[in-house]
């Protein structure tokens, strides 16, 4: 697949022309070790900036999320998702009703991949991110030894609004935080409150509503 | 001297090279070796410090020694690619720190993707009078233009001033250095190396003088706000420096000596004044550099450094090309 690698380095040069894609490693560093990180989501370019910003070497093993009715709709798209980013794919509507929407995610886990997961679910594009979905809890219940890293992507709203086409070029940081895990006994909602206050608190100090 | 006049400009701008790299070979070794000596211990610290700090300005002026022979070697084309690539990367920073708003983007990728581009094809294809006019003229009514067309009055005149700001600065000033290398003299063809080599030793001449009288000598600083360090003393002795520098060089320029020293005296000025200027700009945006220092998103500081070539460089080629009537 030397298309396919081609098309991932240009991308990747591609996102570093127009943004910088900075990765900030300020609580970890950039290692092999099993991760989930889970950021802000802002912008259909967040994935494309958090993968450049990411070392050559922990690419293939880092794997992002995408819907399965919009990513395999036509050849170019399932093409880009399997062979460039080799994504993962799952439903957003259930078939049945007793099917887990995270089955896909855990048999990545299992695997031994790492996930990059946007935990509000849509993107936002007012400044604080929105409340965290269930999906980030029971992917860390069920897999206490996979890290969790907080992340937040700065300044991507700018680069490409909603709506528009081509991206301006603005500089962009990723930030990586500190490891966090469920603590003993601790409920859902508490737990999905301070995973996102994490994210938060890696806002660069000069941000601005 | 007369052996120098005896060779054609080719062989004149490889000896040039062959000087230049020679001296920072020589001021890098003999740095290395001042290195290596024995320092009491006390002194250590202060020591370390100064030394990481002139290693890295050395590195800087290695880049740029190199980056301006690779401008040479690739002719026009190369040249005007190189520099079109700095116009894109520090206005690129310069943008990072503004607040821009929605409204902004179609104005952005004009000036990013359609201005820009074309200010240096006409620089590369020495289209001098419309390359002049450009940004000036044209730009300062499209990309407000495209800003309005997007229906936001919301702080239409300061999002869209410091647009323009920019433009001028890291596209419209910064594409006179490449310009400078095409400028075409009578019976000074194929020399325009020189005349970039001259403008950029001088002004590094007066910024490094500058650098020394502040340090040097206390002075009441213009404005404190600002900058704690400018002086008019300083840049009187910065100016009156790279004066000096421009009358020792004139045999490279196609001045006389006097006009040398002038010509060196306004770009650097302009230069130290336009760095002055870029201050107030940093301290209006809350940040001290450019770079990545400050907690905000930013880049590697590219601005701080090009900002008084960004400067110096239209007034000189103006002036020269306005003097010698050349390049028409």
């Amino acid at each position: 697949m030397v298309l396919a690698e081609i098309t991932g380095l240009f991308l990747s040069w591609l996102a570093r022309l127009i943004t910088g894609a900075q990765g900030h490693w300020k609580g970890c560093p950039p290692t092999s070790e099993q991760r989930i990180y889970f950021a802000n989501h802002q912008s259909h370019f967040d994935w494309v900036l958090i993968w450049a910003s990411l070392p050559a070497e922990l690419r293939s093993r880092t794997r992002p999320i995408a819907a399965r009715d919009y990513w395999t709709s036509s050849r170019l798209k399932t093409w880009i998702t399997t062979a460039v980013f080799n994504a993962v794919y799952v439903s957003r509507t259930r078939a049945t009703p007793d099917e887990d929407p995270l089955e896909p995610l855990v048999e990545t886990l299992q695997g031994g991949d790492s996930l990059v997961i946007f935990p509000e679910g849509t993107r936002s594009n007012k400044g604080a991110p929105q409340a965290f979905k269930a999906g980030l809890f029971h992917l860390s219940e069920q897999f206490p030894d996979v890290q969790l890293i907080p992340t937040w992507i700065d300044n991507v709203q700018r680069v490409m609004p909603k709506g528009e086409v081509v991206p301006v070029p603005i500089l962009c940081t990723v930030t990586f935080g500190a490891p966090i895990r469920i603590e003993p006994g601790e409920d859902k909602r508490a737990f999905l409150e301070r995973a996102r206050a994490a994210v938060m608190a890696l806002r660069p100090g000069g941000w601005k509503e | 001297m007369r052996w120098l006049k005896s060779l054609n400009p080719g062989e004149q701008v490889a000896f040039l090279f062959v000087v230049l790299f020679g001296a920072l070979l020589l001021v890098s070794i003999v740095s290395v070796l001042w290195s290596l000596r024995d320092r009491p211990d006390d002194e250590q610290e202060s020591w370390q410090a100064r030394w990481a700090r002139f290693r890295h300005e050395l590195n800087m002026v290695w880049v740029g020694a190199c980056l301006f022979w690779a401008a040479w070697v690739s002719g026009p084309v190369g040249a005007t690619l190189l520099f079109a690539v700095f116009s894109f990367l520090a206005f690129r920073e310069f943008i990072t720190l503004l607040h821009t708003r929605r409204a902004d983007h179609r104005g952005l990728i004009m000036a990013f993707f359609v201005i820009l581009p074309l200010q240096y094809v006409l620089v590369g294809t020495r289209h001098f009078d419309l390359f002049s006019v450009l940004i000036p003229v044209y730009g300062f009514l499209a990309i407000p233009v495209a800003s309005a067309l997007a229906d936001d009055p919301q702080r239409f005149l300061e999002r869209n001033s410091k647009i323009q700001w920019g433009i001028m600065v890291c596209v419209y000033g910064l594409s006179h250095a490449p310009a400078l290398l095409l400028l075409e003299f009578p019976k000074y063809e194929g020399r325009g190396a020189f005349l970039l080599f001259f403008l950029v030793a001088v002004v590094a001449c007066g910024q490094i003088a500058q650098a020394i009288a502040t340090s040097r000598f206390r002075a009441k600083p213009v404005a404190r706000r600002i900058s704690r360090s400018f002086t008019m003393k300083a840049w009187w002795i910065g100016a009156f420096a790279a004066a000096l520098a421009g009358a020792l060089l004139y045999w490279i320029t196609p001045f006389k000596a006097g006009q040398a020293a002038i010509a060196a005296f306004i770009a650097a000025g302009c230069g130290s004044f336009g760095a002055f200027v870029m201050q107030a700009l940093k301290r209006d945006a809350g940040i001290n550099a450019w770079g990545n220092r400050s907690a905000i998103t930013g880049a590697v500081g590219l601005l701080d450094r090009i900002a008084v070539m960004c400067f110096a460089a239209p007034v000189f080629f103006h002036a020269v090309r306005w003097y010698f009537r050349a390049g028409t």
